[in-house]
């Protein structure tokens, strides 16, 4: 016999984008459902949901995580910031302006997650070759730029933000 | 895709996770959980309680004169970042630098990792041509395990159930040493299909004092070629006497298999990589020996 039948819910509390959100959840219920459907943010998508395709990359206390592939209840108590926490007010984020600028996305489907991942590395690497920008984004699948853009648009949220200093 | 329901219990201290796992007949252990999870939602396992220990303090890279502690819980990202670990331990490092992208590598752990013992995993060859030992406790108390004889079989450790991982080390490396990791991934998954730790060391004149070469990807469990590494004993380890060692003497028995490549396929690729990670990890040791050679004189 595997699995049980009721497990006991867990009390989780996380604070997305600054607010704090609290939930009773089943424990088997992933970091990005949570952040879909009690915190109803739905900017976060669920792509493949086995950890390879990147598209639901929030950063939880700062580095980059697959929020498919983190149980709610890991994340309790800690800070989790999505696409709709990047913007300034009405002033985007420096890598959701240059991908605008440089046409870094088509459908949008994997931009989200794209986006969380480029934060990562520019938080590792602020000023990254083309080379590393293509491996930090190996997990991130985009089915229709063919990447070429994407690169072209993380150097330049790059530069962006070492002007901005 | 959800896993099948369980239990979630969080561990707060490492005697609590050791009572946890035996109070439950089917417990698992839960630290990144990048490699338990996505096996949860296939439903290749459906534990019914999963004791979380990732908040507990096994973190951390002790770099000493006599050899290196990894805890469990240090992630990948931490360990192919250290500039420790890279500076001795390189293939260690770079079996790390090497697992999945970085955003698993933020998250995955190094103890994690190894408990899993997924043959296409990338730290399993490294920590054993490394000689490294796991710390491991459990209702008997603590004790070590040797890297040799860890890994059993597809995802089988000798850990026992009630038994938590908590620290990995590896002895310190003699002064003419020089290591690598070198990877031939699956395209789509980054998982090992060929994945060569090789570890040289020199004696004063330069020759082959002792070699290590072990591979993910190739077999169930981590594979050791120490027929090569004897054949190479006391030689001068040049290319041709690489080559023809491995050529001679690299068995691959009972290779695994699969739709992406066949079990001849990963005997090919276990020979190409073993010429190419052994001459990589020569060219560093020549480099460390200068460096040692130069120091002393």
């Amino acid at each position: 016999m595997s699995g049980i039948a009721t497990p006991e819910p867990v009390s989780v509390t996380i604070t997305i984008n600054g607010r704090l959100h609290r939930a009773q959840v089943e424990p088997r219920t992933l970091l990005v459902h949570f952040i879909r459907e009690q915190a109803g943010l739905t900017g976060t998508n669920i792509g493949c949901e086995t950890g390879l395709c990147g598209a639901c990359t929030v950063l939880m206390d700062g580095a980059g995580v697959r929020s498919c592939t983190q149980l709610a209840a890991q994340a309790d108590g800690r800070t989790v910031t999505t696409i709709e926490g990047l913007a300034d007010g009405d002033t985007l984020h420096p890598l959701q302006q240059a991908f605008w600028e440089k046409h870094a996305l088509q459908c949008g489907y994997c931009t989200p997650g794209m986006i969380l991942a480029c934060v990562d590395l520019l938080q590792k690497n602020p000023d990254p070759s083309d080379q590393e920008v293509r491996e930090a984004l190996k997990g991130n699948l985009c089915r229709c730029t063919g990447y070429h853009n994407i690169v072209v648009a993380v150097r330049h949220a790059a530069r962006a933000m070492a002007e901005r200093g | 895709m959800y896993p099948a329901a369980f239990a979630y219990h969080r561990a707060e201290s490492l005697e609590a996770a050791v009572e946890l796992l035996g109070e439950h007949e089917d417990a698992k252990l839960l630290a990144g959980g990048h490699s338990l999870l996505p096996m949860m939602k296939l439903r290749l396992a459906q534990p019914e309680a999963l004791v979380d220990i990732g908040r507990l303090p096994l973190a951390g890279i002790g770099a000493r004169a006599d050899g290196l502690t990894v805890g469990a819980l240090t992630t990948h990202h931490r360990v192919a970042t250290s500039a420790e670990v890279g500076g001795r331990w390189q293939a260690f490092a770079e079996a790390a630098a090497s697992i999945g992208d970085p955003i698993v590598r933020n998250h995955g752990t190094a103890g994690g990792n190894v408990a899993h013992a997924d043959p296409a995993s990338d730290l399993p060859a490294a920590l054993l041509a490394l000689d490294g030992e796991l710390c491991a406790t459990g209702p008997g108390g603590a004790r070590r395990l040797p890297a040799n004889g860890f890994f059993q079989g597809l995802l089988t450790t000798a850990l026992e159930p009630a038994e938590v991982l908590t620290e990995l080390r590896l002895p310190a490396p003699g002064p003419r040493t020089g290591s690598v990791y070198l990877k031939f991934e699956h395209p789509a998954s980054g998982f090992a299909v060929c994945g060569a730790a090789a570890v040289v060391e020199l004696d004063a004149d330069g020759r082959c004092a002792r070699v290590r070469l072990c591979f993910n990807g190739v077999t169930e469990v981590p594979l050791d070629a120490d027929t090569v590494a004897a054949e190479l004993a006391g030689s001068d380890l040049d290319d041709a006497a690489i080559a023809q060692a491995v050529g001679d003497c690299l068995r691959v028995e009972e290779p695994l298999a699969d739709t992406f490549a066949s079990g001849e396929y990963r005997a090919h690729l276990a020979r190409v990589y073993a010429r190419r990670a052994l001459r990589a990890a020569r060219d560093r040791a020549r480099t460390a020996a200068d460096t040692a050679d130069g120091a002393g004189g």
